[in-house]
């Protein structure tokens, strides 16, 4: 890491470090005990660890001055290793919940081990460690390459990344100790949430600063949906998470937001942490990387505009389709259902333009695994986007609400879309980054999809399965007026299903871990030497017009 | 823009002409925005219009526009709830004001209000209780013909009408005190005596038996067969609440029991409680299916 960076930018980043460990220190000296003192100690460790492995390095020779000529990757190498780190974690704590859910009985006697508190550890590892880490890496990757020219610093990449993950290892480290806020997808306590800002905003300001220094006329699509995620997602965490600290020293807080409004306010978040957060930063990855690994144009440009600005105006709107049937007033909840219909439309044209796009390279989706999982990636979410609209019409949500139609769901997205064209972003990039033509082990990859695709389709038919049996035994009475089943008869008719979840689940973590033995193996073999196009418009001969160099099939 | 004389490059796959966008090769193509999505576009803004028109939909300051159908969330969950308590007052009604013994005896109205009770009793009443009335450890069993407070329907009914230690201002109320005053020696013989009792192995004349009847016979009664209507339960028997091994019982004695069956009064109609009463007697009598 440190040998990328200028003596200049060593130097900073020393100092960074340094005040890293100071707030670290401050809030475990402030705070004394209790969840932010436990965090202040893990950010004080952190900011020591860097101090040592900058002070190595300040009188160490001075970077390679070509550097420039290069793309900078490092951050986002190190994003991977991140995002491959956190999908054991937030999917082995996933097969754990799962399990739990089978065996409630196995919960041990420990209350950081009960299923309360291990269920977030579970969303916040895969939503932003996995998921998060992920976009931040390819969105580097990206972006550079779109726009033909170096991130704009060295520091603020390596800022964002570390800042990032210190923020999901507060949060997965307090809910252990029972610290949330109890808003789902927005657990960690105030001074997380600041910390958060920061680092979001470092993010804003780096990716605009590149983006105004690129050699393209045009900005490709893909850096819209990841602008749009990053913009969207600061404007949602700071309204959702509006909070006043008990105290300054301690991690407890309360919301600005009270009653109704609270709700409202919480999934208009929610939705909108699915839309940007799961769906418009990925949607920047299948912009980039199905392309290029099919080596096929964007279907249509004008599809991709129709459905960039349909899935960002209508997606604001769809929030209220989380509370049919409560308390909040029937008019808003009209507004979401029928939002949430029209959002089909641009999600469908994302999910055909992805599809189209690969006419004419059928033969590799079906030769190239990795290439498969960004095809099977799109087919889920056009699969799950149907879902959703579906699932947001009133009466369909009476019968599908508080089931686990609602989990099979969340991980028919998750699962088929948003791990899927992660991995198929993480098989493109990695070989790419260790200088080599191909994975470590193609075969590897093609165990790695096999057991993906039937890990999610086992985890989904079986929810589908369970939250329809759900919501129909809830709902049935007999001619007598009572109710046919017992709720203890629904919770028994599930063990089958949350059994077979856990066995979809074990073989989807099973796959991520064969893909983190992967590139492991990958980036540790021998480079073959980069391609000499990829480097910044800079320092290239002109770059080839397309088709020119295609050789004739 | 889609000129054709332009000399953006054409996709050979295709025949499409590319938008002569390039980023490090990655290119579109031009092709015309979809005849399918424009209409599915239209297509679901119409049923959006409709679905404003006939329902609540769009704020207007302090109001909003109400919809053609006049719909309304909170008069629709009333209704709701008004048309399943009609369908069941038919039979429900009979167990306003019970003549338990004229109940259990009519099979059609038993027909009728068994499995409802069955799913009352498994909603409310099973998480603690087991489905079949067969009890847990600290949980009495009610399945089995002995009881604290009396086994007519009318008295169970009164019991889970006010619970045991609970929140009815009528409530029963029950305490197995701390024997804690006793030496080690006296609570561990004693102990030994009780769980001996139900197989009658333990001694009369003993010690431990002078212990009883100075300290524990006015509440479970001289033989310890209970049944005095105070909430403690017979000793004699093979039913058990926490468990009659000798350590256990030390534990009881030790340390006091006060176990706590909630008051249903405020959760269940009187018409609910009767049913559940008469399903726990059946039960006890092995009549009801679990
Ligand atoms: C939270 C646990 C709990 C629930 C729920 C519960 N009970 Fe109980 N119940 C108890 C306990 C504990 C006792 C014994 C109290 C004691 O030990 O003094 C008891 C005692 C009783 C008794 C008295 C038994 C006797 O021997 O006299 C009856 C009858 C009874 N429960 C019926 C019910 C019914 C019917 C329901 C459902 C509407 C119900 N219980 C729900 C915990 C519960
Ligand atoms: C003030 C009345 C009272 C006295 C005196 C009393 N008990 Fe109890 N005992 C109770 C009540 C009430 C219960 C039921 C407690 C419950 O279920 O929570 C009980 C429960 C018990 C149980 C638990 C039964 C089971 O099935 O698990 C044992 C054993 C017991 N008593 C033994 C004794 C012994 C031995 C003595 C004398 C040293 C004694 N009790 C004195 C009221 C009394
Ligand atoms: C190894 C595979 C996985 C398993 C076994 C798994 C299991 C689970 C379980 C058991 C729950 C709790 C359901 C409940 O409370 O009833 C859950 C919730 C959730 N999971 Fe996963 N999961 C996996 C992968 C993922 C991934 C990769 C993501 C996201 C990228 C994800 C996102 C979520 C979300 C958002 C929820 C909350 C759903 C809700 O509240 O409705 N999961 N998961
Ligand atoms: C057109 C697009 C979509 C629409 C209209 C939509 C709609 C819905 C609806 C109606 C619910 C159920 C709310 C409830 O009953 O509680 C829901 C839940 C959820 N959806 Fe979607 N969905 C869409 C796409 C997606 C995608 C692509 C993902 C994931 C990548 C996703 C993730 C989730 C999650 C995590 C929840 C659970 C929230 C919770 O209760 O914790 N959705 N969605």
């Amino acid at each position: 890491m440190t040998d990328t960076l200028s003596l200049r930018e060593r130097r900073i980043g020393f100092f960074l470090a340094i005040l890293l460990a100071l707030l670290g220190l401050t809030m475990a000296a402030a705070a004394r005990h209790g969840a932010m003192a436990v965090h202040g100690v893990i950010a004080m460790a952190i900011g020591v660890a860097l101090i040592f492995l900058i002070a190595g390095s300040l009188y160490d020779p001075d970077a390679d001055p070509a550097r420039k000529d290069r793309y900078y990757d490092a951050p986002t190498q190190a994003g991977i290793f991140f995002t491959l780190i956190w999908a054991m974690i937030g999917m082995g704590a996933g097969v754990w919940v799962a399990a739990l859910l089978y065996w409630p009985e196995a919960t041990p006697l420990w209350p950081a081990t009960s299923f309360g508190r291990l269920r977030p550890v579970h969303t916040t590892g895969v939503i932003f460690g996995f998921g998060g880490n992920a976009l931040i890496a390819t969105s580097f990757y990206v972006l550079q390459r779109t726009a033909r020219t170096r991130l704009a610093d060295a520091i603020s990449p390596w800022f964002v990344v570390i800042g990032f993950n210190l923020f999901c290892v507060w949060g997965v480290t307090g809910y252990l100790m029972g610290s949330t806020q109890s808003k789902e997808y927005a657990e960690p306590e105030w001074y997380s949430d600041i910390w958060l800002v920061i680092v979001w905003v470092t993010y804003f300001v780096l990716y605009m600063r590149t983006l105004a220094r690129r050699n393209e006329p045009h900005i490709y699509v893909a850096n819209w949906y990841y602008l749009a995620f990053i913009l969207v997602v600061a404007m949602l965490h700071i309204v959702n998470n509006l909070a006043l600290p008990v105290s300054l020293t301690g991690a407890r807080s309360f919301p600005v937001w009270g009653g109704v409004q609270d709700a409202m306010i919480q999934w208009w978040y929610g939705h909108n942490a699915v839309a940007f957060f799961l769906t418009a930063g990925f949607l920047g990855m299948l912009y980039y990387f199905l392309p290029v690994r099919s080596g096929r144009p964007i279907w249509s440009y004008r599809l991709s505009i129709l459905s960039f600005w349909g899935i960002t105006f209508f997606y604001i709107w769809v929030g209220s389709h989380h509370l049919h049937y409560t308390a909040l007033p029937y008019w808003v909840q009209t507004l979401g259902m029928t939002f949430s219909v029209m959002l089909l439309v641009p999600s469908w044209a994302s999910a055909g333009n992805a599809l189209a796009t690969l006419n004419g390279a059928w033969h590799k989706v079906r030769d190239d695994a990795t290439l498969r999982f960004m095809f099977v990636a799109a087919v889920f979410y056009g699969l799950s986007t149907f879902e959703g609209s579906f699932l947001a019409i009133r009466p369909v949500n009476s019968l599908s609400h508080y089931t686990d139609w609602t989990v099979g769901h969340v991980h028919s997205g998750t699962l088929g879309w948003v791990a899927m064209i992660v991995f198929g972003a993480i098989y493109t990039i990695v070989p790419h980054l260790s200088g080599r033509e191909a994975m470590a082990s193609p075969r590897a990859v093609e165990w790695h999809f096999w057991l993906a695709v039937s890990g999610t389709l086992i985890y989904v038919i079986s929810m589908w399965n369970a939250g329809i049996t759900q919501g129909l035994m809830w709902r049935t009475y007999s001619e007598n007026g009572a109710l046919a089943y017992s709720f203890l008869d629904s919770v028994r008719a599930m063990a089958p299903y949350y059994l077979l979840r856990t066995i979809g689940g074990a073989l989807f973590l099973a796959g991520a871990v064969v893909c983190t033995w992967n590139c492991r193996k990958t980036m540790r073999a021998v480079p073959m030497g980069g391609s000499a196009s990829d480097r910044p418009l800079s320092a290239q001969t002109p770059p080839r017009r397309p088709f020119d160099a295609e050789p004739a099939e | 823009m889609s000129g054709a004389d332009d000399d953006r490059p054409v996709d050979p796959v295709t025949g499409y002409q590319t938008t002569g966008h390039n980023w490090n090769g990655i290119i579109e193509l031009n092709t015309p925005m979809s005849r399918i999505a424009v209409w599915a576009l239209v297509l679901a803004f119409l049923y959006s219009v409709v679905a404003w028109i006939l329902l609540p939909a769009w704020p207007t300051g302090n109001h909003y526009t109400r919809g053609l159908l006049g719909l309304d969330q909170g008069a629709e969950a009333v209704d709701g709830y008004r048309q399943i308590h009609d369908a069941r007052q038919g039979w429900m009604a009979r167990f306003d004001d019970p003549d338990f013994a004229a109940l259990a005896g009519d099979p059609a109205v038993m027909a009728e209000a068994g499995p409802a009770a069955t799913r009352l009793f498994h909603d409310n009443c099973a998480a603690c209780h087991g489905d079949d009335g067969g009890g847990g450890p600290g949980f009495p069993v009610l399945s089995d013909g002995y009881w604290m407070w009396g086994g007519d329907p009318a008295t169970i009914a009164e019991t889970i009408r006010v619970g045991i230690n609970g929140t009815d201002p009528d409530t029963r109320i029950s305490e197995m005190p701390r024997f804690d005053w006793m030496s080690r020696e006296e609570r561990a013989i004693l102990a030994d005596y009780v769980a001996g009792l139900p197989a009658q192995s333990a001694d009369p004349g003993s010690p431990a038996a002078q212990l009883f009847a100075d300290n524990c016979a006015t509440c479970h009664g001289d033989t310890a067969a209970g049944g005095l209507d105070n909430g403690a339960p017979s000793l004699a028997d093979a039913s058990v609440i926490y468990g009659q091994d000798a350590e256990t019982v030390n534990t009881t004695l030790w340390a006091g029991r006060h176990g706590t069956m909630p008051s249903w009064s405020g959760r269940l109609t009187p018409a609910e409680i009767n049913l559940l009463a008469l399903h726990v007697l059946r039960l006890s009598q092995g009549r009801a299916t679990p």
